[in-house]
C-alpha cells in the first residue's frame, strides 16, 4: 500500500507563539483522533500482546492458566490437523482465487469496452458481495447437496452420474471455493475496472498505430499498466482467503465435515478456543495465521510489484 | 466483414458474455426464493420445481414460530446501526484532524494507524473475549458495538476523501470567523464530507450486518443473538425443511439488498476509487 506524502498545504491551527504551550494548542486534534488510538490500545494492541502470553499457557478460559512455554507451538509443529487445517486452505485459496482473478479481468475487459448498460451490469455483479455470507452458503448447500441437489439433478439430467459433493474432500473444497468465487468475481471486477479506467487512452493508440496486435497489447500495456491494481486484489484476496470461516463453518459445522476437509486455519482456531476451550492452543494457532499471512503478503509483494524496480 | 460489422458483433458477444455473467450472480437469489416458496417436497423431487410456488408466506410464518426472528433483526439492527453511528463520527473527525492540521506526531501516529492493518482480526479473538469477558460485556450489545465503534480503514479512506474534497481556504475563513477546531469539523468538514460518509456508512452497516464469527462468539445467550447466528441455527436444527431454511435466508437479506440498491451505484463507484488509492 503506497501512501502519498502529506500535502504541503495543511492548515496550522494558530500563528506560533508560545512554545511551552505546543500541546494545549494541538490539543482538540489529539482529542479527534483518540478514539481510535483508545479501542485500537484496548481491542487490538492488547489482546495481540495478550495473546503472546495466553499462547505460553494451558488455560481452558475459566480455571487457573497453567505457565507451558513453547509447549504450545512444538506440539503446533507436529499437530496433524493443524497441517490439514492449513492444507485445505490452501488449496481452497487457490481454487477460489485463480478462476476468480480470472474471470474478473475477463468481466472487467468485457465491462470496459461496453458503453450501454455499464451501471446495471455492474450493481448486478456487485450484489453477491454484499449478501450475507450464512444466506448464500446455504443455498450453495443446498445447490451441492448430495441427494437433491441442484447440481446433481443437472448432472443426471445429461445423463452423468451424480457426485456426493460434500461426502469427499475434493467435492467440499470445490463446494467451498464456488462460494468465495462467486461471491467476489463481481467485487474484483469492479477494481479491475476502475484500473483499466485510468490507463490513458493516448497509449493504446500508440500501440495501434505501431502495429501491435491486441493479444501485444493485452501484456505489453494492459497487464504492466494493471500491476498496481493486480497487487491490491492479489493481496486482499489472500488475506481474506486465509481467513475463511464463515463458508466452512455454516456448511459443514464445527468438524469441517467428512474427514475434516473444510477445516480451514480459522475454524481450527474457532474450535479449538470455543469448541474444545483450549486458549492458548487457539492463541498459538492466531499466530501461526498472522505468520502466514505476513508471508504470502510479502510472496505477493515481490512476485506483483517487486519486478517494478528492475 | 467491415470493421463496423465486426465492432458490432464485437459489443454483442461482448453483451451475450456479461447476462451470462449475470445470470450467474443473480441465480442463487433466485433459486433462494423457489426454495423458499415451494413445499420442502417439491424441492426434493426429481426433476426439482424450478419456478417460483405459493407457500412463501406459509414458509415464512414457520421461521417466525421457530426462532425469534424479529428479536435477532432487532438486535443486528441495533448493533449495525450503532457502529455505523459511532465509526462515521469518530472516523471523519479523526480522518479531519489528519488531513486538514499539522501537529507534532502526525505523521508517525497515521504511520502507526496504517500497519494495524496487518494484523489479521482472527488474532485478536481469543484475547479481546477474554477481556470482554473480563469487563462483563459478553452477551451485551457493548460487546457487539464498542470494540468496532473507529476504525483504521475508515479513517484512512476519509482522509484521502477529506484531503481531496475540502478546500483549506474555508478552514481559514472559519479560523478567522473565531471557530474552534470542532467548529470547523462541524460546519465546514462534516457536510464536504457527506458523499464519503454515505459509503462509508453503507460499507459499515453491511459488515456489521453480515458478521457472523464475532456474534458467534461474544452472543453468548441464545435469546439474544444476531440475525446470521439466528439463520445459522435454523440451517442446523431443521435442516431437513429447507424451504423454511430458505424463508428465514430471504428474510434476512432483503433489507440488506434494499439498503445496497438506494445507495449501490454511488457505493460502488467510491469502492472502485478507494481501492485506486492504496
Amino acid at each position: 500500500m503506497a501512501v502519498e506524502a502529506l500535502p504541503a498545504t495543511a492548515v496550522s491551527t494558530t500563528p506560533d507563539h508560545e512554545p511551552q504551550g505546543r500541546f494545549k494548542k494541538f490539543l482538540p486534534q489529539y482529542v479527534a483522533i483518540s478514539p481510535f488510538f483508545v479501542l485500537f490500545a484496548i481491542f487490538g494492541a492488547f489482546p495481540v500482546l495478550f495473546s503472546i502470553y495466553i499462547s505460553f499457557h494451558s488455560w481452558n478460559g475459566i480455571g487457573e492458566m497453567k505457565w507451558v512455554g513453547l509447549e504450545q507451538y512444538t506440539y503446533l509443529f507436529t499437530d496433524p490437523q493443524f497441517w490439514a487445517a492449513i492444507g485445505n486452505t490452501l488449496i481452497i485459496w487457490v481454487l477460489s482465487t485463480v478462476p476468480m482473478l480470472f474471470l474478473a479481468l475477463v468481466i472487467a475487459n468485457a465491462l470496459h469496452n461496453t458503453v450501454r448498460f455499464r451501471g446495471f451490469y455492474r450493481v448486478a455483479y456487485f450484489i453477491p458481495n454484499i449478501t450475507s455470507v450464512v444466506a448464500v452458503t446455504m443455498v450453495f448447500g443446498s445447490i451441492f447437496s448430495n441427494n437433491f441437489g441442484l447440481l446433481n439433478a443437472f448432472l443426471q439430467s445429461v445423463g452423468l452420474n451424480k457426485i456426493e459433493w460434500l461426502s469427499q474432500p475434493w467435492g467440499i473444497q470445490v463446494a467451498i471455493a464456488s462460494i468465495v468465487t462467486w461471491r467476489w468475481v463481481g467485487y474484483n471486477a469492479i477494481i479491475f475496472l476502475a484500473g483499466l479506467q485510468a490507463i490513458s487512452a493516448d497509449v493504446y493508440e500508440a500501440a495501434k498505430v505501431d502495429g501491435a496486435s491486441s493479444v501485444q497489447t493485452f501484456f505489453r500495456i494492459t497487464v504492466p499498466m494493471l500491476r498496481p491494481v493486480i497487487l491490491f486484489t492479489a493481496i486482499t484476496s489472500t488475506i481474506g482467503g486465509l481467513q475463511i470461516f464463515t463458508e466452512s463453518q455454516v456448511l459443514l459445522g464445527d468438524t469441517g465435515g467428512p474427514g475434516g476437509a473444510g477445516t480451514t486455519i480459522v475454524t481450527y482456531l474457532y474450535k479449538s478456543a470455543f469448541v474444545d476451550n483450549q486458549f492458548g492452543y487457539g492463541a498459538a494457532v492466531g499466530w501461526a495465521l498472522f505468520v502466514l499471512i505476513a508471508l504470502f503478503s510479502i510472496i505477493n509483494w515481490r512476485l506483483v510489484g517487486g519486478r517494478e524496480k528492475s | 466483414m467491415t470493421p463496423e460489422n465486426t465492432a458490432r458483433t464485437r459489443t454483442i458477444i461482448g453483451h451475450v458474455l456479461l447476462m451470462a455473467g449475470v445470470a450467474i450472480s443473480i441465480f442463487p437469489f433466485y433459486w433462494m426464493v423457489v426454495m423458499a416458496s415451494n413445499t420442502t417436497a417439491d424441492i426434493f423431487a426429481y426433476p426439482p420445481r424450478l419456478v417460483i410456488g405459493s407457500h412463501l408466506f406459509e414458509n415464512m410464518g414457520r421461521v417466525l414460530d421457530n426462532i425469534d426472528f424479529f428479536g435477532a433483526m432487532m438486535i443486528t439492527l441495533i448493533a449495525s446501526t450503532g457502529v455505523t453511528v459511532l465509526v462515521l463520527f469518530f472516523d471523519s473527525l479523526a480522518a479531519f484532524a489528519f488531513a486538514k492540521y499539522e501537529f507534532p506526531g502526525r505523521n508517525l501516529l497515521f504511520g502507526i494507524l496504517l500497519a494495524t492493518f496487518m494484523i489479521p482480526s482472527q488474532l485478536a479473538l481469543v484475547p479481546s473475549f477474554v477481556t470482554l469477558a473480563e469487563f462483563g460485556w459478553i452477551g451485551s450489545l457493548k460487546a457487539l458495538i464498542i470494540p468496532g465503534a473507529a476504525n483504521a480503514f475508515g479513517i484512512f479512506w476519509m482522509r484521502q476523501y477529506a484531503r481531496g474534497a475540502i478546500p483549506d481556504e474555508l478552514i481559514h475563513a472559519a479560523q478567522v470567523d473565531g471557530a474552534g477546531f470542532f467548529r470547523q469539523y462541524w460546519t465546514v468538514g462534516l457536510p464536504i464530507l457527506r458523499p464519503g460518509l454515505a459509503f462509508l456508512g453503507i460499507f459499515t452497516f453491511i459488515s456489521v450486518w453480515n458478521d457472523y464469527l464475532w456474534p458467534l462468539i461474544v452472543m453468548t445467550d441464545p435469546n439474544r443473538i444476531t440475525l446470521q447466528v439466528a439463520l445459522q441455527q435454523l440451517n442446523g436444527i431443521y435442516s431437513t425443511d429447507y424451504s423454511m431454511v430458505m424463508a428465514g435466508a430471504l428474510m434476512s437479506v432483503i433489507p440488506l439488498i434494499g439498503v445496497f440498491i438506494i445507495g449501490g451505484r454511488h457505493f460502488i463507484a467510491d469502492l472502485a476509487a478507494g481501492a485506486m488509492k492504496f
